[in-house]
């Protein structure tokens, strides 16, 4: 945009008296967030897909057509049944089965759902912990604040992939441990966020009123910081829970996250992954093909409320 | 004499979410050559954009939709877009309101203003550079060739200002936009940018447009003065007219506010209501919501009112009103 | 400047220092490294002696001491799996790794930065949009996927590329490197592809977002203004506005380059540190695992150096003071 937003629209800096903007009330802020959010077809049809998938990993054990956990319900004759067999279970496998007689499909959406979990989970956690670390430098400052942001300034220049993949190492393997690590390596994303939106906010004025009156501490922080900082949290939220999922599926790929036996996106690639010298391919693409559209799709999804989000890009 | 600049029924359009705001409209004045003609209005009234507009330097979701701008008889929004980057800088120049943020902070002064040089006149570097340190002579900068060499942060605003002005100055344009220039400065500087502006007109026959919210800015510079209202032109006629014998009565509502014109310790008159926004505007006379002498017939959009001190009024004020 | 360098390096040797203890204390915390190494039916004799020759009888503080005095003699200890000096073992993979890096950050900068000046500088033409759209690609789609199908693409399918392993080695100025041979770069070329997809959507949206940025300042407009050519702006205005931060995160970026490095490294067995420490955590190699955080924590710290030096070059505002 070209010109300066306030060539457009009134200003206070004049002889005159300064009108007052027209009261939004949440209902109309959201109305707004929308009409702006579906300007992107793009954001409307991964926020659809994102939805569709959530619904049939969540629905797993209803929508698919076998439980992979299930020993009692694999035959090791319908291994490696090529996409679209009809298998032992008289049931035609779509995506086809894996070395164990597995069906993919199934087993696609129960990993799914395993890292769906996984990343909502360790994203909310990380949100959690971040928020508080965040607030609390920015309310004490001084040298809680230093001692607090120097810490996530260094995990922060530390790749998440690293410290998840020794804190795995550490914590050893299974769903709450990679959660753990997960949550260790991304509440500083979080924490920065939080502490420099609330940063921003502490220099105004209305932070010093409220903390000279005798309100507690807790509230001025819940009452007045929070809302201010949510927006950008929000879209590192969204960011981060596709990262979670990413970074999940990797470490279960190197080896060192989630057994087979609790299949996730990455462990059932990974899987695939020992047989991709032969023409086995749908074991590991079909599982990959979810796991970039899922992690494209909230991504895209989240560039689009960067975007509507941007006050820059506001008109 | 034939104008410096000229412009016709110039009309700029912002396609907004809510819909089409029409930031200009239908605006038209000359000025001639040497002379300085202050551009008033408040904030949103149009004015910054109409200087825009005029060197065509309008990006979406605005473009301008009609009207034409003289530069010394040729009609800038004629011409395809690199000839009308010819023109820029060449002929017509422009000096923005922040001189904190008009020059690049990691380029220094010098680089600056001589690639302002060389993009029009094929020079080498060195005699670029010296045509630099004349242009700041030109405005009064001391040491003119040790400024040249240092980077923006390290001059104070009115510095800054008077190098933004120098640059404009480099290919000795027919015309200068000057879009709030000493908004951003300390009083004292302002008077003595002021003061250099005027001689710079004199001397070099630069026509200026000055647009600023400051009708005390103006009255001691400008030789004519146009004032704006929600993105049309009001009132226009020479400074003295406009100050000492206002017809619209926005225009007098503004002179009226200006502090220094009471006593101190009484109340400063104001305009009633706010400046109105371009997206709803009210039929006919925009003013029409504020204005104490408004009645029905204001309701049609009214057309000049007398010839070289003109007022978009239906019902003017008249000696006996003042 | 030279009173800066001091206190930086000071601090980074602080920070040296305190991160190779949380390292020590994190790695020996896990498991017992000899219930992986040693046969279990190896007699009690056999493991007390091996514990004692590991020194892993001793307590955690005292266990640290030893480290440090073997570090200062330059010796990080013996890998328990390959059995040779972790030094030796390190680097005789580093260059491997190296050399993987180097490639693919010059692919992710040579066409992630001019890909993002035009998508900044055209934001809605349809090229832009296609770049945006890579860049989502290159950005979030995990990098061992996209490695696994550039195997089964160019190995597998169309045979022209090899699935794994460094290749030929050849030498260029004294410098034993891959890239001296068509093998090599036939070996390096697809995972420098797959480690550079992240780091180039990175730069495209960087490059991409700073364009758009500095399009609005009135600098730019100024020098509109004055008739500078749309080219003129980009090249002698803009670029170098938006290098000081490009500089700044491809500067950290670099090292989390190293970091993915692992993920490449496993799918396409490159044989280098990221390879080694992926096994060595699998096998419970404390001491290469130790050897290998700090050595990338000493790489970060100089990195980070590095782009605060260059920054302090780039931007005439800042002004590097000793003292606090």
């Amino acid at each position: 945009m070209g010109m300066n937003h306030d060539t457009l629209g009134p200003d206070s800096n004049t002889s005159v008296t300064p009108s007052a903007a027209p009261l939004q009330t949440r209902a109309s802020r959201l109305r707004d967030f929308w009409n702006d959010f579906r300007q992107s077809p793009a954001a409307v049809i991964s926020l659809i897909i994102i939805i569709a998938l959530a619904i049939v990993s969540f629905g797993a054990p209803w929508v698919s057509p076998q439980d992979p956990y299930d020993m009692a319900s694999l035959d090791w004759l319908d291994a490696f049944l090529r996409p679209g067999t009809v298998g032992s279970g008289g049931y035609t496998h779509w995506l086809g089965t894996d070395n164990a007689g597995r069906d993919m499909l199934s087993a696609i959406f129960y990993g799914l759902r395993t890292s769906f979990m996984i990343g909502l989970s360790a994203c909310a956690l990380a949100l959690f912990a971040g928020i508080c670390v965040g607030l609390t430098a920015a309310y004490f400052g001084g040298r809680i604040e230093s001692l607090l942001m120097r810490v996530v300034d260094l995990q922060l220049s530390m790749p998440a992939i690293l410290l998840a993949l020794v804190l795995v190492a550490m914590l050893g393997q299974g769903v709450g441990q990679i959660i753990l690590a997960l949550v260790v390596a991304q509440y500083a994303y979080f924490a920065r966020t939080t502490h420099g939106a609330a940063t921003v906010e502490r220099g105004k004025d209305y932070i010093e009123a409220a903390r000279s009156t005798p309100l507690p501490a807790r509230r001025v922080l819940l009452r007045h910081l929070l809302p201010n900082v949510l927006p950008p949290l929000i879209v590192v939220a969204t960011v981060q829970v596709a990262s979670a999922i990413a970074l999940e599926a990797t470490l279960s790929f190197l080896g060192v996250g989630l057994p087979l036996t609790e299949p996730s996106l990455g462990s059932l690639i990974s899987n695939g992954f020992k047989y991709i010298h032969t023409d086995r391919t749908w074991l590991s693409i079909y599982p990959g093909v979810f796991l970039m559209i899922t992690v494209v799709a909230i991504n895209l999804v989240g560039d689009q409320v960067r975007h509507v989000l941007d006050p820059r890009n506001q008109r | 004499m034939s104008a410096a600049l000229e412009v016709r029924n110039l009309t700029t359009r912002f396609d907004t979410r809510r819909g089409p705001v029409t930031a200009v409209n239908g605006v038209s004045f000359s000025v001639q050559p040497g002379r300085i003609m202050g551009l008033v209005g408040e904030s949103g009234s149009g004015k910054s954009v109409t200087g825009f507009s005029i060197l065509g330097l309008i990006d979406a979701p605005g473009r301008i939709t009609d009207g034409e701008v003289l530069v010394d008889g040729t009609d800038l929004r004629s011409l395809s877009p690199d000839a009308l980057r010819r023109m820029r800088g060449k002929h017509v120049a422009m000096v923005f309101q922040d001189p904190m943020m008009t020059l690049n902070p990691v380029l220094r002064v010098g680089d600056q203003m001589a690639m302002a040089v060389r993009v029009h006149d094929r020079v080498s570097k060195a005699a670029a550079w010296d045509r630099a340190r004349k242009a700041l002579e030109t405005v009064g900068i001391p040491s003119p060739a040790e400024r040249l060499k240092a980077y923006p942060h390290q001059l104070s605003g009115g510095m800054r200002q008077r190098v933004a002005i120098a640059t404009a100055l480099l290919h000795g344009p027919s015309v200068i936009i000057a879009d709030e220039p000493t908004t951003a400065l300390d009083v004292s500087i302002q008077g003595q940018i002021l003061a250099e502006v005027r001689r710079l007109a004199d001397e070099t026959g630069t026509a200026i447009v000055w647009v600023t919210h400051d009708l005390a800015v103006v009255s001691s510079l400008a030789d004519d003065i146009s004032v704006m209202y929600a993105g049309r032109i009001v009132e226009s006629g020479t400074t003295e007219e406009v100050l000492s014998a206002p017809r619209h009565p926005y225009t007098h509502g503004l002179i009226d506010s200006v502090p220094t014109r009471h006593a101190p310790g009484r109340e400063l008159p104001q305009i009633p209501g706010s400046t109105p926004q371009l997206i709803n505007l009210p039929e006919g006379c925009a003013f029409r919501p504020r204005c104490p002498r408004a009645t029905a017939a204001c309701a049609v959009q009214p057309s000049k009112s007398g010839e070289t001190h003109f007022a978009l009024c239906h019902h003017p004020l008249t000696e006996a009103d003042r | 400047m030279f009173g800066y360098l001091i206190q930086r390096l000071a601090q980074a040797v602080v920070v040296v220092f305190a991160m190779s203890i949380i390292v020590f204390v994190g790695v020996y915390a896990i498991g017992n490294p000899i219930d992986v190494l040693i046969d279990p039916g190896a007699t009690q004799e056999i493991r007390a002696k091996l514990i004692a020759q590991y020194g892993l009888d001793q307590p955690l503080w005292r266990q640290y001491l030893t480290f440090l005095g073997n570090v200062a003699r330059g010796d990080m200890g013996t890998s328990m799996v390959y059995n040779i000096p972790v030094v030796d073992l390190v680097f005789s993979r580093l260059p491997a790794t190296l050399e993987l890096v180097f490639v693919s950050v010059l692919i992710a900068v040579g066409i992630g930065i001019p890909a993002g000046l035009y998508a900044g500088y055209r934001p809605d033409s349809y090229a832009a949009k296609a770049i945006m759209a890579l860049s989502v690609l290159g950005f979030s789609v995990p990098t061992f996927w996209i490695g696994m199908l550039l195997i089964m693409t160019f190995a597998v399918n169309l045979g022209i590329l090899p699935s794994g392993g460094r290749g030929d080695v050849g030498s260029v100025l004294g410098i034993h490197t891959s890239l001296a041979t068509l093998d090599g770069w036939s070996h390096v070329i697809m995972p420098a592809i797959n480690l550079s997809l992240f780091k180039m959507g990175l730069m495209i949206r960087l490059t991409r977002a700073g364009m758009v940025e500095a399009m609005r300042t009135d600098y730019v407009k100024f020098a509109r203004a004055q008739g500078l050519t749309d080219r003129q702006i980009v090249f002698s205005h803009v670029l170098r506005n938006i290098s000081i931060p490009i500089v700044t995160v491809f500067g950290l970026e670099l090292g989390s380059t190293l970091a993915f490095a692992v993920v490449t490294e496993s799918v396409f067995t490159w044989p280098g540190v990221g390879k080694l420490i992926i096994d060595s955590i699998l096998q419970l190699d404390r001491p290469v695992m130790v050897t290998y955080l700090v050595l990338v924590v000493i790489l970060f710290v100089l990195i980070n150096l590095t782009v605060d030096l260059v920054y302090a070059r780039l931007d005439p505002r800042v002004r590097l003071k000793g003292g606090a």
